[in-house]
């Protein structure tokens, strides 16, 4: 199959997909009885309030008129409106989700920059007493609760220390850098402005800490597996009985054929940092996306959290397509 | 006739061979037995709580407030005077049953799914496959708060939003399984002798599934801790005063600076005990390898 046809089947089985997610969130948020109206008013409120609501909210009509309604306004970009901050959820997911990024894009900077040494050592020094520790320390990340871990580095490096700050994006009295991206350490460069870049740095260096070393453990484990699927190969045996430098059979031929398969885990590992972003936000303060949606579960503020799970899942599964992409450019076979 | 004896007995005598090379490797490799250890540790302070926890771990003693690890109180007491070592040890009894209900229900949804897809093919195959990929574009924690606060807050329905979106690795896994052996001349053998489908499925193919599939159920349980945790420590989860020790973490929070020991015990409960699923885990990924099985 030519690489856009590969792309033309997969885009159409996307929006099929997402079809199908589109239903899940409207039969979860909507189906499933939970009162949202109750949760606004609370239980005592008069029966007209009642009615009032439900007639502005759209809940007295048939719930196939409900899900026609929310999936033309899914196709035309309205999510509704949200009843606690009262306003267009797509404006507050516009607002949220740029922190979010910014915090999964750092984190898996530091995932990566943590997986892929470890799996080396732990390949080139494979049953080792550095493979067991490189081991540990990285399935060490995975294991331990994020938001347990969040929790001590705060105690540490906020309360005990004092040496970073404890939650937001900036400090209070930190003038904010014109948006352009809404990435802060972006715009704060492009603003010129260090100081603002230095507070947002020490801002976001705990959630992103956490962060990413959850996620290591997944880099490092197919960098391991992948160096040593390479270096049991001909070419660096033929490598080696030239005389080539351990070293530089290790870094020149080996790594570059084994990275191959570690950059589609590195999109992967995407999905499972937005879900981790989550709970780091909430712990950190951390104005993003998944503590938007916290939010919105705990006051059942329905069209906020139809609108940010259907746009989690539409950027996870748009990740997971560019990923298919690069794999099915890097390697033919896979065009399937 | 002779002929046939003989390789009945070879073929038992290769599974022998075959279960003692698996204890040899796993023996070999320490940091799975030091996984081993620590989710045996795990499962018998779930079983043996009544005798380890010295309090009872919901009764509240208000004159025993937040009092701090000592030899009354080895990991010291929450705000409602209640122990946190026997919270700790009872919780590891809720943890448990998250994980066996949780395995079980989402084991079964993928199984279904999974074997029925692989079998029959074509459309069925594809509606159901097409479903499968639904669950996947959400990510695992975020579909299960969502349907966990829509179902209502609590242990069950944390159990259950758990299970209905982790069935789809499950799925995806017998589905490949199934088509493989659908293919295999004896079920074509049995088909011949007038099986149903029914038949072929539970009888042939389901049993066939299951030692992979068993795999990687038990690959998954220690994210299946973090994710009833995170659920807890968001107040998604178990409820106060059920002691899930998620749910005890986030009791802790408020009192983070001055009483750190009521959220650094159960987290660390529950690093140790998924350390320990994800070492296990990890071994048992190397001795399926058969690179390294030779």
């Amino acid at each position: 199959m030519k690489l856009e046809t590969f792309i033309i089947k997969r885009l159409f089985l996307m929006l099929i997909v997402l079809f199908g997610v589109s239903v899940v969130v409207f039969v979860v948020a909507r189906a499933i009885p939970a009162d949202p109206v109750g949760a606004i008013l609370g239980g005592n409120a008069p029966i007209e309030l009642v009615d009032e609501m439900r007639r502005r909210l759209g809940l007295d009509k048939p719930l196939f008129d409900q899900f026609l309604d929310f999936m033309s306004g899914v196709v035309r970009g309205d999510l509704g409106v949200s009843i606690k901050s009262n306003r267009p959820v797509i404006k507050d997911i516009a607002e949220f989700f740029p922190a979010t990024l910014e915090l999964a894009i750092v984190a898996a900077l530091i995932s990566i920059i943590l997986g892929v040494p470890l799996g080396i050592f732990s390949a080139v020094h494979r049953n080792k007493l550095v493979d067991h520790f490189c081991r540990v320390f990285s399935i060490l990340g995975v294991s331990m609760p994020v938001f347990w871990t969040g929790l001590l580095l705060l105690i540490l490096f906020y309360y005990r220390l004092g040496w970073l700050p404890g939650s937001g994006r900036v400090g209070i009295f930190t003038v904010m850098p014109p948006k352009v991206t809404g990435l802060l350490l972006l715009d704060s460069l492009l603003a010129g402005d260090f100081g603002a870049f230095k507070d947002a740095l020490s801002h976001i260096i705990l959630p992103a800490v956490v962060l990413g070393y959850s996620a290591t453990a997944s880099i490092a484990r197919i960098m391991r597996s992948s160096m040593l699927d390479v270096l049991r190969q001909d070419f660096i045996r033929t490598a080696k009985a030239k005389g080539i430098g351990r070293r530089l059979v290790i870094y020149r031929h080996a790594l570059r054929n084994a990275l191959i398969p570690v950059v589609t885990v590195i999109g992967l590992t995407f999905g499972s940092l937005l879900e981790g972003a989550v709970l780091t936000e909430t712990i950190f303060g951390w104005p993003g996306l998944g503590r938007y949606i916290v939010n919105s579960l705990l006051l059942l503020d329905y069209p906020a959290i139809m609108g940010g799970t259907l746009f989690v899942a539409v950027v996870y599964s748009l990740v997971n397509l560019v990923v298919d992409i690069i794999y099915a450019a890097l390697d033919p076979r896979m065009r399937v | 006739m002779h002929n046939e004896g003989s390789n009945v007995i070879s073929r038992r005598q290769l599974l022998v061979e075959d279960w003692k090379h698996t204890l040899y490797l796993w023996r070999q490799n320490k940091l799975a037995m030091v996984g081993t250890v620590l989710v045996a540790f795990f499962i018998l302070i779930a079983i043996f709580a009544p005798l380890i926890a010295p309090y009872d771990p919901i009764e509240v003693d208000l004159s025993q407030t937040l009092l701090p690890p000592s030899s009354e109180h080895i990991f010291g007491t929450d705000q409602f005077g209640r122990d946190i070592f026997s919270r700790v040890v009872y919780g590891a009894r809720i943890e448990v049953g998250i994980i066996l209900l949780v395995t079980v229900i989402s084991g079964t949804i993928g199984l279904a799914v999974g074997i029925t897809a692989g079998y029959f093919g074509g459309v069925i195959d594809d509606v159901l496959m097409r479903i499968t990929d639904v669950f996947l574009s959400f990510p695992n924690l975020i579909l299960a708060m969502a349907l966990s606060a829509m179902l209502g807050r609590g242990v069950f329905n944390a159990i259950i939003a758990i299970s209905l979106v982790g069935w789809t690795i499950i799925a995806r896994l017998a589905r490949a399984e199934s088509m493989k052996i659908k293919s295999l001349p004896y079920i074509e053998a049995i088909r011949a002798l007038g099986a149903s489908n029914i038949r072929i499925l539970l009888l042939h193919i389901l049993p066939m599934c299951m030692s992979p599939v068993l795999v990687q159920l038990s690959l998954r349980m220690g994210s299946i801790i973090l994710t009833a945790a995170g659920l807890g420590f968001l107040g998604l989860g178990a409820q106060p005063p059920t002691p899930e020790w998620g749910a005890i973490v986030s009791d802790g929070r408020s009192y983070l600076v001055e009483q750190w020991w009521i959220s650094t015990f159960p987290g660390l409960f529950i690093a140790l005990v998924v350390l320990g699923f994800n070492l296990l885990g990890d071994g048992i990924r190397d001795m399926m390898d058969p690179r390294i099985r030779r």
